[in-house]
């Protein structure tokens, strides 16, 4: 299963929360999308700004109370409706994460193609004793998620919003070595696959017609 | 029409209706948890899964609608099947708990698990158990029992208008409640146990008190607002452990707000139990004997000028006529029933009762609230208000504190007089609202009347009815919200002053209050005080002789709600120690002056209230129109600027029950200044 769940009471929340200039460009633009009066279906877009925001300003990723109170009172909803949709996807963390979120996907293609060895990576490289805890240095928090939909270039790791595709032991290792030293390495495929075709380059289609 | 066959039997039901509905056409019961006929459908619980021709699959009755000749099944071997496996899932997670439940005995998931559940288990993992949530002082949570059917999330948002509760997380982890923790800020959440269909939500006050079946049952009227809710008093050994509303949908449809509900156990306390005689300033306890010698002492020989009665908001018909047949025999004029000194009218009955029915509401498509807080004063009928603002295009115009919440959208008019005056002149930008409306209606507070102007605000609030269109051969939209369900009786009756008459003025030198709490500052300080009631307040410390009566629970006796429906209370429970029903006390007291007042029974006593007021004798209320549009007295220009003031400051303990009730000073307590919290929602 997932991250566990605890309920949100139990954890320290900020006091206040006001959208910042970036938030606020971010809404805007995100309401634009829905016609008057149904503002509401922009909650969604809206957590997440929250949590970028909360990610801009406290260097954690997740969705305090007082950010949802704010999102309600935004697009004029009763604040619980805010906690349900928020509450029910795991994509918003309701209590403060590490620095990174580690999100191994375990779904069938990639654990066939060997997510445990990328989750024992995980464990032993970022020192977390496992899905839902944070290692000790609060940089990173282990996650384990349902199909991201890369199953091709399966196993994947998901580092906040970048995909790390091909993964295993020593890929994930050195990874999670890179960002500890601040480094960013570039998303996609880490054995150097052009986007989802096969290994080593096209194996298909490889004749120009006309030629 | 569609035509529908249910188990061979053809039933007609309109289109659109569900196939649950259906069913229940046909007289076949559909069991069911999520499903409500006043909320909207959620179709989560699946337990009243049928069997349609042709279908491939088990259907939720519930939620699919009917077609025409559609053939039903409700107990084939693939529903029988379908409602086993629904049960068997939702028993997994549910606590084998039921002997310390408080649910047992009237539980749907008990009832209906006889009917399809197991009798052993499958299930070997582990069961989950959820954390309790808190929501207020009156409903207790045993969130683990929770079958998640959404019902209190789906009543609380609709019915009562606080969108407070809520499903948060999913799956596995799917629990109910606030998120945040709070008290529910709503005057209806005892409704969230009726409707809960386990013991998830269970009353507080009652936690671990009786057993259903242990219970005498009796059918009677709640007073403590002024809907008049229909309820049942269940009470063991002389003594009410809870009240339940009962359906009645002209009235409260199935709903009960929470001071009518949780008050009880107010009549346990402070109460007058034996009659009390003043002897050298000081009251002693008395036998009836020498309280009535006491007060025959006083009272024969004395003028009936010199003799006043006042009668409180709490008090039944039977009394009310039996004081007035007395003072009638003494020769007093000097009747009162308006101890908050409203300014009502009584010459005609339409000048002070709600006149379009509580259920008429739903017939009307525009409203203006004049000075009344519906949601303090009568919750129930707030909901039925609400209940039309939701079906739609219906604009509700609002007099008096800015900001409040009333569960629905309002158009705030003005603070007080001024935008009366104007809208009773008709060039306010809300007469055109109103006159383009087919069935307009306003609602007047009580509160509104009790100021220095309130003859004014009465006319201007008439005049607005007369020339807003509101007043049709077949509609009044002419409505006085009462406070409280003791409040049209009197009136009715016509226990006013007669003829100059004064109860209490400096000419009184001797005052019998009957259940009613006047300020003792008020009364002249020579006058001998007769105090009758259930509860000792202020008033009966003044007294000077007290009668021990009965409250509304202890008495067979007859109320009238603001519509001016009239309605029988049952006794529950006798009235404690040596009290006594208080039309007895008084037809006593009248053998004792001399004056016997010509009744004997409770029969003989109802009767001279359909004399004195045929309204008695035929329930009292019909829809009906308004062909005079005569106002009553005042001059509608005269009301001043002031604003209206905020009435029954706190909802918890507004009459002397509940301010004798614990339960609702912890209310009191947790919901401290309710004005201001439910308006910063």
């Amino acid at each position: 299963m997932v991250a566990e769940i605890s309920t949100a009471n139990e954890i320290v929340q900020p006091e206040s929360f006001a959208f910042d200039a970036e938030s606020e460009a971010a809404i805007e633009k995100i309401l634009k999308r829905y016609p008057p009066g149904k503002q509401a279906s922009g909650v969604i877009p809206l957590l997440y700004v929250v949590q970028r925001q909360m990610k801009r300003q406290t260097g954690s990723a997740w969705v305090p109370n007082k950010g949802m109170d704010a999102v309600a009172e935004r697009l004029g909803m009763a604040p619980i409706r805010v906690y349900e949709v928020a509450t029910f996807y795991f994509m918003f963390n309701m209590k403060p994460i590490g620095k990174f979120h580690l999100q191994v996907c375990g779904t069938t293609p990639c654990w066939l193609r060997g997510s445990d060895d990328v989750f024992r990576a995980c464990k032993e490289a970022a020192h977390v004793p496992g899905y839902g805890h944070t290692s000790a240095d609060g940089l990173f928090t282990l996650t384990e998620v349902e199909c991201l939909g890369g199953c091709v270039n399966a196993p994947i790791l998901q580092v906040d919003d970048d995909y790390y595709e091909d993964m295993d032991y020593e890929s994930t290792v050195r990874l999670i070595e890179a960002l500890k030293r601040g480094e960013r390495p570039a998303p996609g495929s880490v054995i150097g696959r052009q986007t989802s075709a096969p290994e080593g380059g096209p194996l298909t289609l490889l004749d120009v017609p006309g030629e | 029409m569609a035509k529908v066959t249910v188990d061979g039997i053809e039933v007609e039901v309109p289109n659109g209706v569900s196939v649950l509905q259906a069913c229940e056409a046909a007289g076949k019961e559909i069991p069911r948890f999520c499903y409500h006929e006043r909320l909207s459908v959620a179709g989560n619980c699946r337990m009243c899964l049928v069997e349609v021709e042709k279908a491939p699959k088990p259907i939720a009755s519930c939620a699919y609608p009917v077609a025409d000749g559609m053939k039903v099944f409700t107990d084939s071997e693939m529903v029988r099947k379908g409602r086993r496996g629904v049960m068997e899932f939702l028993l997994i997670n549910h606590p084998l708990d039921c002997p310390i439940c408080d649910q047992g005995g009237e539980c749907d998931l008990q009832d209906q698990a006889v009917a399809y559940g197991m009798d052993k288990s499958r299930y070997l993992e582990e069961k989950r158990s959820v954390k309790d949530k808190y929501m207020g002082p009156l409903i207790k949570t045993i969130m683990t029992r929770c079958i998640q059917c959404t019902r209190c999330v789906r009543f609380a948002t609709e019915v009562a208008g606080v969108p407070e509760l809520g499903a948060t997380n999913r799956g596995e982890n799917m629990e109910i409640g606030t998120y945040v923790e709070k008290a529910l800020t709503t005057e209806l959440s005892g409704n969230l146990i009726d409707i809960c269909p386990v013991g998830a939500l269970t009353s507080r006050p009652y936690a671990f008190v009786s057993r259903p079946w242990e219970l005498r049952k009796t059918d009677s009227v709640d007073v403590l607002d002024p809907v008049g809710t229909n309820i049942r008093v269940d009470a063991r050994s002389g003594e009410v452990l809870r009240i339940l509303p009962r359906t009645n949908d002209d009235v409260n449809e199935e709903w009960m707000a929470d001071r009518g509900r949780f008050s009880f156990d107010g009549l346990k306390r402070r109460r007058l139990d034996r009659p009390w005689v003043k002897v050298d300033g000081k009251l002693k306890p008395a036998t009836w004997a020498e309280a009535f010698g006491a007060i025959a002492a006083k009272l024969k020989g004395l003028s009936g000028e010199r003799i006043g009665a006042v009668v409180g908001d709490l008090t039944d018909a039977e009394a009310i006529v039996a004081l007035k047949d007395l003072m009638g025999a003494l020769g007093s004029r000097n009747l009162e029933c308006r101890i908050d000194g409203a300014a009502i009218d009584a010459s005609r009955r339409d000048y002070y009762t709600f006149n379009t029915g509580i259920a008429g509401i739903e017939e009307a498509d525009a409203l203006l609230i004049i000075g009344s807080n519906p949601r303090t004063e009568a919750p129930v009928l707030n909901a039925r208000i609400r209940k039309r603002v939701t079906a739609g295009h219906f604009p509700v115009g609002f007099i008096g504190p800015r900001g409040l919440n009333l569960t629905y959208p309002h158009d705030w008019l003005g603070e007080g007089g001024q935008t009366l005056r104007v809208l009773a002149e008709g060039g306010h930008r809300f007469n055109e609202v109103l006159r383009k409306a087919k069935r307009p209606m306003l609602i007047l507070g009580r509160g509104a009347l009790t100021r220095p102007d309130g003859v004014a605000i009465l006319a201007a609030a008439w005049k607005i009815a007369a020339e807003n269109n509101m007043l049709q051969a077949d509609w009044h939209g002419f409505n006085l919200l009462h406070h409280f369900g003791g409040q049209v009786a009197p009136l009715d009756l016509g226990f006013l002053p007669q003829q100059g008459g004064a109860a209490i003025s400096p000419a009184v030198e001797a005052l019998w209050l009957l259940g009613a709490e006047v300020d003792a500052a008020a009364i002249p300080a020579g006058a001998f005080v007769i105090y009758q009631g259930h509860h000792g307040e202020a008033a009966a410390a003044r007294a000077d002789v007290i009668l021990p009566g009965a409250a509304y629970t202890e008495k067979d006796a007859t109320w009238v709600n603001t519509e001016g429906r009239v309605q029988r209370g049952r006794l529950a429970v006798y009235p404690p120690g040596e009290a006594r029903e208080d039309w007895k006390i008084i037809r006593a007291v009248s053998e004792v002056l001399g004056k016997r007042l010509p009744y004997d029974s409770l029969d003989a006593v109802r009767a001279r209230l359909g004399q004195v007021n045929p309204a008695f004798a035929d329930g009292g209320f019909a829809p009906h129109g308004c062909t005079d549009l005569t106002g009553p007295a005042g001059d509608a220009s005269a009301v001043s600027d002031a604003p209206f003031a905020p009435v029954l400051q706190n909802y918890w303990q507004a009459d002397v029950i509940s301010r004798a009730s614990a339960t609702m000073a912890e209310c009191a307590r947790v919901y401290s200044t309710p004005q201001t919290q439910l308006a910063a929602e």
